[in-house]
């Protein structure tokens, strides 16, 4: 039983790594007021940038910054449409989130012909498991030794680095100039302006600090969690961790536990799947999956707290006339 | 939308014109950077498209799947709200066809079908959309959000109940049985005299979604439900003072949203597949987005837009097998880049263009 | 030149489009006094002291600050040139608090911890210097507006401005609030600071201003001091011509009474107590004036009686018809449906859709009507017959039921809301600042319909904040303040009386 337990959590902690990271890259942005339902897109196109160059060039380094550089491009997209056009930030997700789908599937298979995958990635152009100090000697303690050993060591580096960033961007947010200018902006971006801060660069500084999370958690798909780019890899990912931001009411560290609450649902219904649970018969697996949704749903109507999205959020900034 | 001084045409033509006309600028480079011409591209993708007549009857069945979730998009747009969850909508109406056809095709002929099976695509998206109208309207959580949310309930109710629930018996695949002809719709060359359309599955329900744009004109700009939904979109707090309520035309013009989605799967469902499946709506939901922004949400401009889509889903499908190189994803490239331009860029060329005609004399309501 | 001048304006034009906004300006602002600026609505002070933030760009002129000629390209010059402002609408983060908001653009450091601590000290020196007493954890937007005011002057000081503009800074602010504030000023005055402060109240400028500038439509007509000059004087200056406001009338001979409010308490979003215990009835054939300073409850009496805003209690008889506004949600349509129609203060945001053809406007509110078509349906042809008959008869222009409303001028847009709301022959008319930012031609025009409705036997309640509109329109005057009527009068009534009871008489009495 424990050691199921263990297996299901270390399997949590796989899971909600592209989504904490994903999430932790949307709060930077919707903090600054851009709403951005592009995160899916943005991981899928540094996902598959990551796995080509990785590929490519044998360096899962070398792969992981490609997949930042992309995502950067295309939350600069976001950013030129909605700060510098003024344009519709949901409209601009969308495109970004087809944008990606067709330009990874088709440039895929025109380099590799491997009907949109990348060559799969081994030794040096993939993210290896970091074995923490101690973990093979500890590993029979009972209870700490296992989850030391099992828990806590055994991953990439990528889960490490999601990990990190949470209380990295809590300082951010809350311990920095730049924090404070971004969580102004998202409120009440006139008064950012008029204090002599010009929005536009602020709100481009967010968007790029969440392209370059989002390349994070598309590096972690393709050349770390799996060895190499699938088509669709990311499947849904960016919108729970979408959801998993508005479930923590745009906070770091509730970000965390969300995302954690959601991986552990996705692992346990990957641990159910076609299992005859006693009592209750077979758990249908999709009810698990669709609780993500359900409780952000349930959250957003206000049942179980109140998720207040930054005042300014969806809108552009324009200076007042008046 | 904004307040730039342009003649109509130029705003309800000309811009989307532009728009589009930037995307395949864009599209071209794509096609040139895999090493084809993008000149021959187009060639064939517009041939593929209108040049033969199944490819004709493609565009036209992908042409009706647009326009209904367009219609659902810019009704929606016409209150000022977003319904991003045509896709989910439609899935579930999915389910209201299903039911109907699955229930009445042994027994009688499709017309007597068809009734049933519109309404249950209509209610049952109608209902999808219901309790995201209700959350915005009562609980004020957002209603972007929420369809987004129920995007992604809605796919996994539907597998949970193709796989489980309505699965062909002795059938590993998540779908129901296959409609007899009483749960079929009749291809369009059946009824039109002197028409073939091939193998392409073009049907009745291009008459619908054709009808659909009837209602919806009709009902926005010719009814007393419709000037209110209107007014509401355009100034809220007028919509106060005139007496008309904020919930109530809120949660009625999300269900009309949800029911034109939900109609789509008439189209896929009763007119196509004659069984339901599992993703049969595949993004044409989301798509309905760019339909309604390129098409200014009026049913003409839907129409119009509807068919380019369909255009670039059957022209593009062509494409993919003249020239290896480009496969069918090169659509959803083109797609986005529509949506982009046509839609999150849409004030880019504007200010340019208000300038060439020359109007920024008119006079402009700006005290200060 | 030498003489000790902090802000030196020269030739200062600016224009949105066809509005000239600022034309040829000049101004000069002496260091260490407190300099008035006011004019009406829409008379360009705001767009100037934007200039003069960095906000806009004059399209030409001069500006000296401190003798020296300066361009001020952005919010951030100005503040490094010693200029702070403080926003009619506050430019504060709700939820952060006061000194977060204080520090927001001067933090000192790229990490907070560098500058919270020396912030914290500075704000406890400003505290001591000038009584500008606040908790610095506080939230900002659980502050009365009184205080958020404070947190944007403190803003400014600590950005060590020495030139200090408040834009209408009163207007959200009770009598006490406003007072203080002016206390406020005065200290800061005489600790050497400069003050702006633009209004359009004239009891301000009397009370508080060393000197005094007016501004008329985008021109700066006079600079007088203030010891030297009346508020009649500046009155004149800021209208220029007197042309309207005599309006003809025969003497009221009231019937019955149409409209009864009876124990109207409103309370508003943030649970305050806007509107309390209002009564008064308004009979057949006269017009009833509602005098007051702008937010003292004015706009949510008539919200209330038209069933926009929901009253805690009260009962409003219309025509016969009782109605008790705290039983049940009322709806505005069917208030409506008992002979009341509403001209609202702001046709703007709530009188029109000017995104809407003229002829859509024509028909707001009574839309459901079988005029505008059977069943379901609009008969736009019988729309388009009613609202061109209303362009007739109150001679709208252009004379075009078919142009987008946006197109209209303000006269012409209050025109169109008048027509519809009076041309239905209601009991009762209740009207909102009939002439805000109307062309004096259309003033005249308005008047007169206004006096003819209620000639006709109708009754009207009007709201207006310029008492010299009230005074020549009403027959009967009741002031509101803080939510009360504090007292009816005769028009004819003397101003500075009714100004005493504007102000809130008990409260003016007491000092």
């Amino acid at each position: 039983m424990f050691d199921t337990l263990i297996l299901i959590l270390d399997s949590t902690v796989r899971l909600s790594t592209p989504l904490l990271l994903a999430a932790l890259a949307g709060l930077y942005s919707e903090r600054s007021g851009v709403f951005d339902i592009g995160l899916e897109g943005k991981m899928l196109g540094a996902a598959f940038a990551a796995g080509a160059a990785a590929a490519v060039t044998g360096s899962a380094w070398i792969g992981l910054g490609a997949g930042i550089l992309v995502s950067i491009a295309l939350a600069l997209v976001h950013g030129f449409a909605c700060i510098t056009h003024r344009g519709n930030q949901i409209v601009s997700g969308v495109a970004i989130n087809f944008l990606a789908i067709g330009l990874t599937a088709l440039l895929g298979q025109d380099w590799f012909r491997q009907g949109g995958r990348t060559p799969p990635v081994t030794g040096d152009a993939r993210f290896e498991t970091l074995v923490l100090p101690f973990a093979d000697a500890l590993r029979e303690v009972p209870v700490i030794g296992g989850i030391y050993s099992e828990l806590l060591s055994g991953h990439n580096v990528l889960v490490y680095i999601a990990f990190l960033a949470v209380p990295f961007t809590w300082w951010v947010l809350f311990r920095t100039r730049f924090g404070l200018r971004l969580r102004a902006v998202g409120e009440n971006p006139a008064a950012v302006d008029t204090a002599g801060i010009s929005v536009t660069w602020l709100r481009y500084r967010a968007v790029i600090c969440t392209g370059i999370l989002c390349g994070i958690a598309g590096a972690y798909l393709s050349v770390a969690q799996s060895a190499g780019f699938i088509k669709d890899m990311t499947a849904g990912k960016g919108f729970i961790a979408l959801a998993a931001l508005i479930f923590a009411k745009w906070k770091p560290v509730p970000v965390m536990f969300a995302c954690l609450l959601f991986g552990f649902l996705d692992a346990v219904a990957i641990r159910l799947q076609g299992q005859q649970v006693p009592g209750i018969g077979e758990v249908p697996v999709q009810a698990i999956q669709a609780l993500p949704y359900i409780l952000t749903v349930v959250l957003l109507a206000g049942f179980i707290g109140r998720a207040v999205p930054p005042k300014a959020g969806g809108t552009a900034y324009v200076k007042e006339r008046s | 939308m904004t307040a730039g001084q342009m003649p109509r045409w130029a705003d309800y033509i000309l811009m989307p014109a532009i728009n589009v006309a930037a995307a395949f600028f864009v599209s071209g480079l794509v096609v040139l950077a895999i090493g084809e011409n993008p000149i021959d591209a187009v060639r064939i993708l517009v041939w593929g498209a209108f040049g033969w007549n199944e490819g004709i009857g493609f565009t036209l069945f992908y042409a009706t799947n647009f326009i209904f979730t367009g219609l659902a998009v810019a009704v929606a747009f016409h209150a000022s709200l977003f319904n991003i969850g045509g896709e989910g909508q439609a899935y579930i109406g999915g389910l209201g066809v299903a039911f109907a056809c699955l229930a009445l095709d042994r027994f009688v002929p499709w017309w007597v079908t068809l009734p049933f099976a519109v309404a249950g695509a209509a209610a049952f998206g109608a209902a999808w959309a219901y309790i995201p109208a209700v959350l915005q309207a009562k609980r004020g959580s957002h209603v972007v959000i929420t369809t987004i949310m129920f995007n992604f309930i809605a796919a996994s109710l539907m597998v949970y109940l193709l796989v489980n629930v309505m699965a062909k018996e002795g059938s590993m695949q998540p779908e129901t049985r296959t409609f007899e002809e009483g749960g079929r719709l009749p291809l369009l060359d059946t009824i039109l005299p002197g028409v073939d359309f091939g193998s392409a599955p073009a049907n009745l329900s291009f008459v619908l979604a054709l009808l659909a744009c009837v209602f919806t004109w009709v009902l926005i700009w010719r009814t007393k439900l419709g000037y209110e939904i209107r007014t509401f979109g355009a100034n809220q707090t007028a919509a106060i003072y005139a007496g008309i309520s904020p919930v109530r035309i809120t949660v009625i013009t999300m269900l009309i949203s949800g029911a034109m989605a939900g109609m789509m799967a008439v189209n896929e469902i009763m007119g196509s597949q004659h069984r339901l499946l599992i993703e049969f709506v595949s993004g044409y939901g989301f798509v309905g987005i760019a339909v309604a922004l390129m098409g200014r949400s009026h049913p003409l401009g839907i129409l119009f837009a509807a068919l380019l889509f369909g255009m670039l889903y059957q022209g593009g499908a062509e494409l993919a097998f003249e020239m290896p190189a480009i496969t069918r994803d090169m659509i959803v490239v083109i797609q986005a880049l529509v949506i982009l331009f046509a839609g999150a860029l849409e004030h880019m060329f504007r200010p340019a263009l208000i300038k060439l005609f020359g109007v920024l004399s008119a006079p402009a309501t700006r005290p200060a | 030149m030498s003489e000790q001048l902090a802000i030196e304006l020269e030739g200062i034009d600016k224009r949105f489009g066809a509005v000239q906004a600022n034309k040829d300006i000049n101004l000069k602002v002496k260091k260490g006094s407190i300099h008035g600026i006011v004019g009406e609505n829409g008379a360009g002070k705001s767009t100037l002291m934007s200039i003069l933030y960095g906000f806009y760009h004059a399209d030409g002129g001069e500006i000296r600050v401190d003798g020296k000629t300066v361009t001020i390209a952005s919010s951030q010059a100005a503040i490094a040139l010693g200029i702070g402002m403080v926003h009619q609408h506050f430019m504060l983060v709700d939820n952060f608090t006061v000194l977060e908001n204080v520090i927001l653009g001067a933090e000192g450091g790229a990490r907070l911890s560098e500058g919270i601590g020396r912030a914290r000290a500075e704000l406890k020196r400003l505290e001591a210097d000038y009584d500008l007493k606040v908790d610095p954890d506080a939230i900002t937007g659980d502050l009365p507006v009184g205080l958020q005011q404070r947190v944007e002057i403190l803003k400014a000081l600590f950005r060590g401005a020495d030139i200090l503009i408040l834009d209408e800074p009163t207007g959200v602010l009770t009598p006490p609030e406003a007072d203080h504030l002016f206390r406020i000023l005065r200290v800061l005055r005489d600790e050497g600071k400069t003050v702006l402060l633009i209004t359009h109240k004239l009891r301000e400028i009397m009370a508080v201003t060393d000197e005094v500038s007016v501004m008329r439509r985008g021109e700066m007509v006079a600079t007088r001091e203030t010891s030297k000059t009346s508020m009649g004087e500046l009155a004149e200056l800021m209208v220029g011509r007197r042309v309207l406001l005599d309006v003809e009338k025969t003497p009221a001979q009231p019937g019955a009474p149409l409209l009864s409010v009876e124990g109207l308490n409103v309370r508003d979003a943030r649970g305050v107590d806007v509107v309390k215990d209002v009564s008064f009835e308004v009979r057949a054939g006269e017009i009833v004036g509602i005098a007051g300073v702008s937010g003292n409850g004015q706009s949510e009496l008539l919200e209330a009686i038209a069933g926009i805003r929901p009253a805690r209690s009260g009962i409003v008889t219309i025509d016969g018809t009782r109605i008790d506004l705290a039983a049940a949600r009322r709806d505005p349509a069917e208030i409506r449906s008992y002979g009341l129609a509403h001209v609202p203060e702001d046709r703007h945001r709530m009188g029109l859709v000017t995104r809407f053809h003229e002829y859509e406007n024509a028909i707001l509110g009574y839309h459901r009507d079988p005029a505008c078509g059977r069943g379901a349906f609009l008969d736009l042809d019988a729309i388009r017959a009613t609202a061109r008959a209303g362009i007739e008869k109150y001679d709208i222009r252009p004379p075009d039921c078919s142009l987008k409303t946006a197109n209209f001028s303000g006269g012409n847009q209050q025109k169109i809301v008048l027509a519809r709301e009076i041309e239905r022959d209601p009991a009762v008319l209740l009207v909102g600042q009939p002439t805000r930012g109307v062309d004096i031609g259309a003033i005249e025009f308005i008047h007169k319909r206004l006096v003819a409705l209620r000639d006709a036997g109708k009754a009207v309640l009007l709201v207006s904040v310029e008492l010299d509109e009230v005074r020549a329109l009403a027959d009967r005057v009741l002031v509101m303040f803080d939510g009360r009527v504090v007292g009816e009068r005769a028009p004819e009534t003397a101003e500075s009386e009714l100004g005493l009871l504007m102000a809130g008489a008990t409260q003016e009495a007491a000092e």
